[in-house]
């Protein structure tokens, strides 16, 4: 699988994850759209990082304590994506 | 103090899924005990149990809340639909505010437990789903009624193994009458149907392998239940000004302690539980028609059950009616007094006497009228629920005829 490949999996399936607890179309969710404004609360919140953790077999720094100083992303779809990308790749390294 | 009465009841069970159909099985005798349907059931020496058959919890709740409902909510959650519509009540307003639930249960979500401990412990995994305690903990079903129906008043929940659904009701019926509250949804739920809830049984040996056959010389044990029932218990004045169906009057409860063993009952403490109840019903023993036993189909229950009847009730003990529907559900452990307080609702409301099923042999140690093996048409006006739990914890509720 080339770099290339992977990245659009990689946001695909966050994505799709994200859909799912915000209850969407994948098509209505966007990289610059924020958790919040799709409707995703502080429970959905911890799901979606538990389906990203059984999806791609990692393990986020999170803590609902703190969510800002998890050193994990949460501002965007996008940001999230690039988060979950560090992970796999620290992951395989 | 104020009066208390009941305007609504629901539930779930192994004979039925509403109160209609269990009163129908009571009626009928029928047995909802049979071969278990569960997750590893060959590793098991215990196959048997009143369990609630093909549960569709998709059908009824949505994935976001199957994610927070253990099975024991969803027994619960479905009984308290089916109780408060039966009711009339709307909780808005002051209502929701002098309103709330204490609902019983001995383990709240044992499935919830056993799905994760697997998933670490046998399936390696190094993370649970990040609802698990708030589903799993046994004041979830209470907290999800409360949600459910805007009840902001006094709510719980009780764990007193198998005298906690008896024990929730009692102190529904003490909230009401003291004026901490209006209206008390109530009752209790369990569901330790599943391999390790079933294993942790097996290992005391008081299970029996076949039936669950209360006072019949040849019984071999108890057997668990699941399920909930849910009841609505309102201030009587509340109910009576509204226009309520009265279901029955709750007249009496008492509650004490054995404090001296931790599985095996005492005659003493729980005759002194039946004596308390009766008093503060002020009604005598010979006022009873109908005693719903807690009748374990163990000898050490059973033998210890009619000895403390006989003690309190003296000559009474000769006429009154005993049963024990465990014999139709199952042992619903914490929420077990809530199944059978519907066999007393049935008694007060049909003036039908609900049997104890797979009798089969006097024992000369209980030589009560158990009623067995078929239903019988009775009036009564006073009845009674006994519940004594492991531990030596003992919870008695006496109840009369709507007016």
């Amino acid at each position: 699988m080339n770099m290339q490949s992977q990245v659009i999996s990689v946001q695909a399936q966050v994505i799709a994850i994200i859909a799912e607890q915000a209850v969407l179309d994948v098509t209505d969710v966007s990289p610059a759209q924020s958790l919040e404004s799709l409707g995703i609360d502080s429970l959905g919140l911890v799901e979606t990082i538990f389906a990203i953790e059984e999806a791609f077999d990692i393990s986020v720094p999170f803590n609902a304590n703190e969510p800002s100083k998890s050193g994990f992303d949460l501002t965007s779809v996008a940001s999230i994506v690039a988060a979950v990308e560090v992970l796999i790749t620290q992951k395989a390294a | 103090m104020r009066r208390v009465v009941i305007t609504g009841a629901g539930t779930v069970n192994a004979l039925a899924r509403d109160v209609a159909g269990t009163y129908e099985a009571f009626a009928e005798g029928r047995c909802g005990i049979a071969e278990l349907d569960i997750r590893d059931k060959d590793r098991l020496s215990i196959k048997i149990g009143g369990q609630v058959r093909d549960w569709d919890a998709e059908a009824l709740f949505s994935r976001q809340q199957i994610t927070l409902y253990d099975r024991f909510t969803q027994f619960t959650l479905t009984a308290a639909q089916q109780a408060i519509a039966q009711s009339g009540l709307v909780f808005d307003g002051d209502l929701g505010d002098e309103s709330g639930v204490v609902l019983g249960t001995a383990a709240g979500g044992v499935n919830t437990w056993d799905d994760s401990y697997r998933a670490v412990y046998a399936e390696d995994k190094n993370r649970v789903h990040p609802f698990v305690v708030p589903k799993l903990m046994n004041s979830a079903g209470a907290s999800h009624v409360a949600m459910q129906f805007g009840l902001r008043g006094p709510s719980f929940s009780v764990s007193t193994a198998c005298a906690s659904s008896n024990h929730a009701m009692g102190l529904a019926f003490q909230a009401i009458r003291g004026g901490s509250a209006t209206v008390m949804v109530t009752g209790g739920s369990e569901s330790m149907l599943c391999f390790g809830g079933i294993k942790a049984w097996e290992g005391l040996r008081v299970m029996s392998q076949t039936a669950c056959r209360p006072f019949s010389l040849n019984r071999s044990g108890m057997v668990q239940g699941e399920g909930a029932a849910i009841f609505v218990f309102e201030d009587y004045d509340h109910a009576h000004a509204r226009g309520a169906q009265i279901l029955a009057e709750v007249i009496g409860f008492a509650m004490t302690s054995d404090a001296s063993d931790i599985v095996m009952p005492s005659q003493e403490g729980a005759a002194r539980a039946i004596r308390l109840a009766l008093r503060d019903a002020q009604v005598a023993p010979d006022a009873v028609g109908y005693i719903n036993a807690h009748g374990t189909g163990t000898a050490a229950n059973d033998k210890t059950e009619c000895a403390a009847i006989s003690e309190v009730f003296g000559a009474a003990a000769q006429s009154v009616m005993l049963s024990s529907t465990k014999s139709m559900h199952g042992h619903l452990i914490g929420g077990t007094g809530a199944v059978e307080l519907l066999a007393c609702l049935m008694a007060l409301q049909q003036s039908v006497i609900a049997p104890t099923i797979g009798y089969e042999v006097a024992d000369p140690d209980c030589p009560l009228d158990v009623v067995p093996n078929q239903a019988r048409e009775v009036p009564v006006n006073v009845v009674m629920s006994n519940a004594f739990a492991f531990g030596g914890l003992n919870a008695v509720l006496v109840l009369r005829k709507a007016a």
